[in-house]
């Protein structure tokens, strides 16, 4: 084994050890007792969680898929740079800033949540479907066209293959960005995990801070990890790319 | 057949990109679109298949004016195949080649038959690569596969816009020989882009050599490179055009007009070469190698007599520049 | 408008100095990065196994929620006395830059033309010149493109720095969903999408006027 092989594996080592050791304190310190001795609320907080990412990412992806679509339509293409102007100011907003938004407008709790959160989560799912179609090779378009192929055609069988990837690198920005953001659910009265998270720095509580951080924290890797996995399944072989999110 | 009949597409402003041009593709042929960027030969194959608008005159495809027809069902008639190959990544090698088919409601057996001939006739074995992704492939292997997916549903008539244009050198003529090869046995009516001088003199029944949205000069390539009409086509072809036409002339034809000198056996190391070859081909190895003779064999590897660098000489002048011709300034 | 005018001349000067300390906060999290994502970047180049390893903690830090990294780091700071406030804030900053830093200097470090590298080499020049010279000049499109990442990245999370006391325009926004005050909400809203569309166009602008884009 050579040195930078040796680096590499110790590192790898030393990032386990690290974790190892966060978790061996937390449990020695009992401070994920909360979620054993409070078990029904920490699931009534989880569903709600769950609930809100779901729902918005959800509302998110069906409408923004579509309005992607729509865009890079030839008789919608004038309106991209325009709509993209507004889409990218709009990420620039940060998302505890929608939240607030959201509920200076329709209130307090859960619906308002849940709408702050497919609200900004349009954003990278639009911004990936434009950004995959632009990013397919305009000859392959000719060539469809030029053997006959009708715009539908395009669409579902070049078209949106091609840019699957892009597409579903989008959703699972979105959906690993909405678990976080509806850990701050909480400040506008909407529930999850945030709860916990919130309650544990206004009271000092290591114990809440930790039952609710971790979970959600393996949440958002999980479904990372996951959606990872549907894009290899899902994305046909051939145009399999790195796109970066 | 495609007949041009006064066909002209101008944009807004006024600018023509095509004017007026008037030609006919007679079935089984290749005519070659040749002539400098932006002298509008793309733009004239596209607008066969209507992937651009004709502003006047008609295309006729197959005794039938093309606006006449629903552009997508006369798109699925016509064999289209680009430089940059366009096969989909996301199908596999199959299902590329068989699209066509596929949009014409073929079914899975016919198909799969079709398939296998067809990658037959391009000299690639149907099971490996049926499987496959375009991505996995070489550069001379996609472009293949691009001609056979325009052959799929067997069109009459085929466009090929600059198809080998991307490859390199030694590939490229391969692949060309390889076409001329499978259009021997298919007989398409085929209008063929290229910049390439060489490319067209090769491939073509007739050139159209095309400037500023214009015909200079319809022509077998021999006639063109003989008697070019004017100046431009003159130019265009270049002073060595003599050397380029020897490609279209066999050492038999040769043999036939001026006759073969004896081989004369002192001299050593000659190579040997076949009475087929194109004499372009056949100078270029008078000139590397020391001696000053090849010998000419014919297909059994009879030896017919030998040809020097004077018998060459000799005919280009008596066969191809002996005749006299309108404008010879190049 | 009235309302609007009253209430920024009530408050302009502490958005101003909230607008600074966030400036603050941001630019020295990402003056801090810098200086380890850069040169653990370059060197990643050299060494392909820990190039691996370490994207992907990266990629997994930055998946991690904001709000709930806080929540995992305040325990663990508290352990030092600085649990709630400026410190965990700002380690949390420059723990999310590290990912588009090192991968951005990663990848533009390996994509600098091998002909070029061979040229560098060719004329005799040491690895640390080559580095200087020519690597890094040609990379550097890319790496302030990683950097602009950041810095947008960096501005949004920043708010959310106020929930434990670290200040920054964050707390416009807190104090608004506190009070029910739509002023305040959308102040601090607007001033942390303006400051971070600003940063994104003056980081660009520098990019375009010492860098040659061949990116």
């Amino acid at each position: 084994m050579n040195t930078k092989k040796f680096i590499g594996y110790s590192v790898r080592f030393m990032i386990y050890a690290l974790v190892i050791f966060f978790f061996i304190w937390a449990i020695q310190n009992q401070y994920f007792n909360y979620i054993f001795s409070q078990s029904s609320t920490f699931l009534v907080l989880l569903r709600q969680h769950i609930e809100i990412v779901l729902v918005s990412s959800l509302i998110a992806v069906a409408i923004a898929l579509p309005a992607g679509i729509l865009i890079t339509r030839p008789r919608f293409r004038k309106a991209e740079w325009f709509v993209s102007m507004i889409v990218n100011f709009g990420q620039s907003i940060p998302s505890l800033a929608v939240l607030a938004l959201m509920m200076s407008i329709l209130g307090i709790g859960f619906k308002t949540a849940v709408f702050a959160l497919f609200i900004y989560s349009i954003l990278p799912i639009f911004r990936n479907t434009v950004a995959g179609i632009n990013s397919i090779d305009p000859n392959m378009v000719d060539a469809a066209k030029g053997m006959g192929m009708k715009p539908s055609q395009i669409l579902f069988r070049i078209e949106l293959p091609n840019a699957a990837y892009s597409i579903l690198a989008g959703v699972r920005t979105a959906v690993v960005l909405n678990i976080g953001t509806a850990a701050l659910a909480y400040v506008i009265g909407g529930g999850g995990l945030g709860v916990w998270i919130f309650t544990g720095i206004q009271l000092f509580d290591n114990g809440y801070l930790i039952s609710g951080a971790v979970p959600v924290t393996l949440m958002a890797v999980l479904a990372d990890f996951l959606l990872r996995r549907l894009e290899n399944i899902v994305v046909p072989k051939g145009s399999r790319r790195s796109v970066e999110t | 057949m495609i007949k041009f009949d006064h066909v002209t597409k101008s944009y807004e402003g006024g600018i023509n990109a095509v004017k007026d041009v008037n030609f006919t593709v007679e079935k089984g042929n290749i005519v070659v679109l040749l002539g400098p960027s932006g002298c509008g030969k793309t733009t004239l194959l596209r607008m066969v298949n209507r992937l651009e608008s004709i502003t006047k005159g008609t295309i006729n495809v197959n005794g039938q004016n093309s606006m006449e027809l629903n552009e997508i069902d006369l798109r699925k008639k016509i064999g289209y195949v680009i430089q940059s190959n366009g096969l989909f990544p996301n199908m596999t090698i199959e299902d590329n080649v068989m699209i066509v088919p596929d949009l014409l409601g073929w079914s899975k057996k016919e198909k799969r038959e079709r398939f296998y001939s067809l990658m037959g006739l391009i000299g690639l074995n149907a099971d490996d690569y049926r499987k496959r992704y375009p991505n996995e492939l070489s550069g001379g292997q996609q472009q293949r596969i691009g001609v056979a997916r325009a052959l799929a549903a067997d069109p009459p008539v085929m466009l090929m816009d600059e198809p080998f244009g991307a490859l390199d050198p030694i590939i490229r003529e391969k692949i060309q020989d390889e076409f001329l090869h499978i259009q021997r046995e298919v007989k398409k009516t085929i209008l063929f882009v290229s910049h390439d001088i060489d490319e067209a003199i090769k491939m073509a029944d007739k050139i159209v050599l095309m400037r500023g949205g214009e015909i200079m000069q319809f022509d077998t390539p021999s006639e063109m490179l003989a008697h070019p009409k004017n100046d431009f086509v003159s130019q265009f072809f270049g002073k060595d055009r003599a050397i380029k036409s020897l490609s279209l002339h066999t050492v038999k034809k040769l043999q036939d007009i001026i006759g073969l000198v004896e081989f004369d056996e002192t001299i050593q190391d000659t190579k040997t070469i076949n009475v087929n070859q194109d004499l372009r081909n056949t100078l270029s190895m008078l000139m590397n190698q020391e001696a000053d003779q090849v010998i000419v064999t014919d297909d059994n590897g009879r030896q017919l007599g030998a040809i020097t660098i004077d018998l060459v000489q000799k005919y280009l002048h008596f066969e191809i520049k002996g005749k006299p011709s309108v404008a010879q300034k190049g | 408008m009235q309302e609007w005018i009253r209430f920024l001349e009530v408050n302009s000067p502490r958005i101003l100095e909230l607008t600074i300390e966030h400036t603050m906060l941001v630019a020295l999290a990402i003056i801090v990065a810098l200086l380890i994502g850069v040169p653990l970047g370059i060197y990643l180049t050299t060494n392909e196994y820990l190039a691996g390893i370490v994207l992907q903690v990266a990629s997994i830090i930055l998946t991690i929620p904001s709000i709930a990294l806080f929540g995992v780091m305040i325990p663990l700071f508290s352990l030092i006395n600085q649990g709630i406030g400026y410190v965990p804030a700002f380690v949390a900053l420059v723990l999310y830059s590290q990912l588009p830093i090192i991968r951005n200097t990663y990848t533009a470090i390996k994509n600098v033309n091998p002909e070029m590298r061979d040229a560098a080499i060719g004329v005799g020049m040491k690895t640390h010149q080559r580095l200087l010279r020519v690597e890094i000049p040609n990379a550097l499109p890319v790496i302030m493109a990683g950097i602009r990442t950041a810095v947008v990245l960096n501005i949004g999370i920043g708010t959310i720095a106020a929930y434990i006391g670290a200040g920054g325009l964050g707390v416009l926004i807190t104090q608004g969903i506190g009070r029910g005050d739509n002023y305040l909400i959308i102040s601090g809203s607007l001033a942390v999408a303006l400051l971070a569309l600003f940063a994104d166009g003056i980081l660009l602008m520098i990019q375009k006027r010492y860098t040659r884009s061949n990116a």
